[in-house]
């Protein structure tokens, strides 16, 4: 009996003792990266994509280099469903164990997190979502959002509708319709929407679709019918984006004339509705298509042996490649935190740090074997958390996406304002808000 | 234009909306039409609450998640190269092993339990359903096999008022098979002798044995029905949009109708279930405007609470008098 209770308590100190030896092991020799993702529930469709491109790049560096620099990463997933509670308990289950960024892949966890980064030293990634205002490095040295805000987007929307209609001056007396998901991230540029309507003399209609209405939508439609607008914007995400790609070609309104934002752009969000989404354009970052010899790479090291989730067709598509993007953001600025720290195991301070002089090339965009694939990072800063780097346009053909504009600039003078301002105003309001007292590197 | 200050919202509210409807009655039209199909939907809905309520006194919080997996099944068989009928013939199947399993392992235990537990267990149901569901077919969405099943796309189209109507196939599929199966349901549920026993059932479970009826029985085919009902739903919303587990919250939506028609009715789950879908429509376009737009999350339980003023039991519930 006494040797019986001496074994189950060898057992369970030994329980206990294991996970922090293997912590301490995986802190000295690996790098952790946790990638909140949403493989299930109302936005899966979204979801699973990004996750396996984000998942599938950094696995290639493994698989092919070994890492980086040397040093295998841990990429572990955490299962949010987009739910800003699950987000937050993915938060508290991965940051013991010392990750070296946070990548919440969700407006609303991010708005959660924000001003937990700078407590617990791990800075956040949102690419390209999340608090606009984030982008000011001064208020917010622990967020970044490259390569660009949700009012940039708005910003390249609107001069690529006033370059179709001719000149900002033509957009007067115009109506132009926003339909979004009633939450966080749809409401994010209604602030600039407004100055813009304002300052150019269009008219603005708003069409927000509840979250429990996104397969729902033939009201919001046919008001839209009723209004006329002239062009319609889109901020949708999940499965609001098909069913309202499928509504507005009930309604037959010119695709054309239908602009989403880069997360309405997905090749699952047109091709429901079939050749009836022929024309439906939304703005994008990342290039298309496998025809990237890193994209070639992940094809050969991880998902021809079996070592990823997502189905071999997929490899490629839009919202793929944008997790892809996600995850080179990511490796570049680990690269860039090894090459200022001379650290090989980084920690999440020294994350904040090589993605603060973060820098990537046109040359190292070649070099990466994604010649193409973005625009050049070069103009992310401490003061500058984002960029504001430029998108393009792409249009659904029917099959595919098809590039069918250049790199549109956001008009980044009239926005970067608004954003400081913002941040102020957030600082403000949020009583407390920590100073920032963190150094400053040179660009990489 | 129409209305001056100092009246400009009351002229808002009651003058212009009726101005709209006179001014473009195609528009109108239309709407009527797509609440007259939004309705349909939920009276379907609806009606699989309202099956399992009579025959067990439970809200079964599963039927939604329950439409999601139905369609799911559907599809992930098609995909797998079953034909497109021999597919819906096994999806049936499969719901009718769900409602024996559901019989044998959740209900049978919980037999006399109060109706809080078995609530309860339909919202372990839920989560066991959703978890099964990701795992066998993931959670990506699928198309919904409109064309194999022979379902029509494309519009009927005609002038009127000086605008255009359209009426979607898809739409019409929908409404007819709709009623159709609820009609084939009612006249089941009320003229057949399984009909009567559910209604004994519904009344007590305890004299209903007491007479030799199988409770067990009556379970399984009314949890079946609410099965067929739940794959017929998810297919005519998985045609109008996708298959995806976002299905299950439109599921909802039934609720602010069995507030209206009563938990208990069929009738009620039709008449209320074409109220709220042509009064949220009718809200959305000519008062949701004022309001910011969306309301129609909100317009419909609106409705129902507005109704319940006048009607505590709902459209066609039973009035019930108990001795406190």
């Amino acid at each position: 009996m006494r040797m019986k209770g001496l074994l189950v308590g060898a057992v369970l100190a030994a329980t206990a003792v294991t996970p922090a030896l293997v912590s301490s092991a995986s802190a000295q020799d690996t790098i952790y990266v946790p990638l909140f993702s949403y493989r299930t529930g109302p936005f899966a469709n979204s979801g699973i994509p990004i996750a396996n491109g984000m998942a599938d790049y950094l696995n290639m560096l493994n698989e092919r280099d070994g890492g980086i620099g040397g040093v295998k990463l841990v990429v572990e997933e955490c299962e949010t469903g987009y739910n800003t509670e699950k987000g937050v308990a993915c938060y508290e289950s991965t940051k013991s164990k010392n990750p070296v960024v946070t990548n919440p892949y969700s407006t609303g966890i991010t708005l959660q997190l924000i001003p937990r980064a700078s407590v617990d030293k791990i800075p956040m990634l949102s690419m390209a979502y999340g608090l606009s205002a984030s982008a000011v490095g001064e208020s917010f040295p622990w967020i970044f959002n490259p390569p660009a805000t949700y009012w940039d987007g708005l910003s390249m929307i609107i001069k690529y509708i006033a370059d179709k209609e001719g000149g900002f001056d033509k957009l007067k007396g115009k109506t132009i319709g926003y339909i979004f998901f009633d939450g966080g991230y749809g409401r994010e540029p209604l602030p600039l929407l407004d100055i813009f309507a304002k300052k150019y003399g269009f008219e603005t209609k708003l069409y927000p679709v509840p979250p429990a209405e996104m397969q729902n939508q033939s009201g919001q439609w046919l008001n839209v019918r009723k209004d006329k607008p002239d062009w319609m914007i889109m901020w949708g995400w999940g499965a609001m984006n098909p069913t309202a790609v499928k509504e507005a070609a009930r309604i037959k309104f010119p695709m054309n004339k239908f602009v989403g934002i880069w997360w309405s752009g997905g090749d699952d969000d047109a091709r429901p509705a079939g050749d009836d989404a022929k024309g439906y354009t939304t703005l994008n970052f990342n290039g298309v298509g496998t025809n990237y010899p890193a994209i070639q790479d992940i094809i050969k090291h991880v998902v021809s042996k079996g070592k990823t989730q997502t189905q071999p067709d997929k490899v490629g598509e839009n919202l793929y490649n944008r997790g892809v993007y996600n995850s080179v953001l990511i490796a570049e600025a680990i690269r860039n935190a090894q090459k200022i720290t001379g650290k090989k195991a980084i920690t999440g301070e020294d994350m904040r740090r090589g993605l603060e002089s973060l820098t990537i090339t046109q040359a190292r965009w070649k070099e990466l074997g994604l010649e193409g694939f973005g625009a050049p990072i070069t103009a992310v800063s401490c003061k500058d958390h984002n960029g504001h780097h430029a998108a393009y346009m792409q249009q659904w053909d029917g099959k595919k996406w098809v590039k069918i504009s250049d790199w549109i600039s956001p008009l980044k003078d009239e926005v970067r304002p608004l954003l400081e301002a913002a941040a102020k105003d957030y600082v403000t309001k949020n009583a407390g808000w920590p100073k920032r007292t963190e150094s400053c590197d040179k660009p990489s | 234009m129409l209305c001056v200050k100092p009246y400009g919202m009351l002229c808002k509210i009651f003058v212009v909306p009726f101005y709209e409807m006179w001014d473009l009655p195609d528009i109108f039209v239309q709407t009527l039409w797509e609440g007259l199909v939004g309705g349909t939907l939920y009276s379907l809905i609806a009606l699989g609450f309202v099956l399992v309520f009579k025959a067990s006194g439970v809200f079964n919080f599963a039927q939604g998640i329950m439409v999601v997996f139905a369609a799911l099944s559907l599809v992930g068989l098609h995909s797998i190269g079953v034909p497109a009928f021999l597919a819906l013939i096994l999806a049936a199947g499969i719901m009718f092993v769900l409602a024996y399993s559901v019989e044998r392992v959740v209900l049978r235990p919980l037999v006399n339990q109060p109706d809080i537990i078995l609530f309860m267990a339909t919202f372990g149901l839920t989560y066991f359903l959703i978890g099964l569901g990701e795992l066998i077919f993931g959670g990506d969405p699928k198309v919904m096999i409109t064309k194999q099943l022979y379902i029509p796309t494309g519009a009927l189209s005609f002038d009127f008022g000086g605008g255009r109507v359209e009426l979607q196939k898809l739409d019409i599929t929908a409404m007819v098979v709709a009623s159709v199966m609820v009609a084939g349901l009612a006249v089941f549920f009320s003229k057949t002798r399984i009909g009567r026993a559910l209604r004994a059932v519904a009344d007590s479970h305890k004299a209903a044995l007491s007479v030799g009826i199988s409770l067990n029985q009556i379970w399984v085919i009314v949890w079946f029905a609410a099965g067929l009902v739940a794959l017929v739903t998810g297919i005519m919303w998985g045609a109008r949009s996708e298959v995806s587990f976002a299905l299950e919250i439109i599921a909802l939506k039934a609720l602010p109708v069995l507030i209206l028609g009563g938990f208990t009715s069929i009738p009620g789950a039709i008449v209320g279930g074409l109220i709220i879908g042509i009064g949220e429509k009718v809200g959305e376009i000519y008062w949701g405007p004022l309001l910011g737009g969306g309301i129609e999350s909100w317009l419909a339980y609106m409705i129902a609470l507005a109704f319940l003023l006048f009607r505590p039991q709902g459209l066609f519930g039973e009035k019930i008098i108990e001795r406190i």
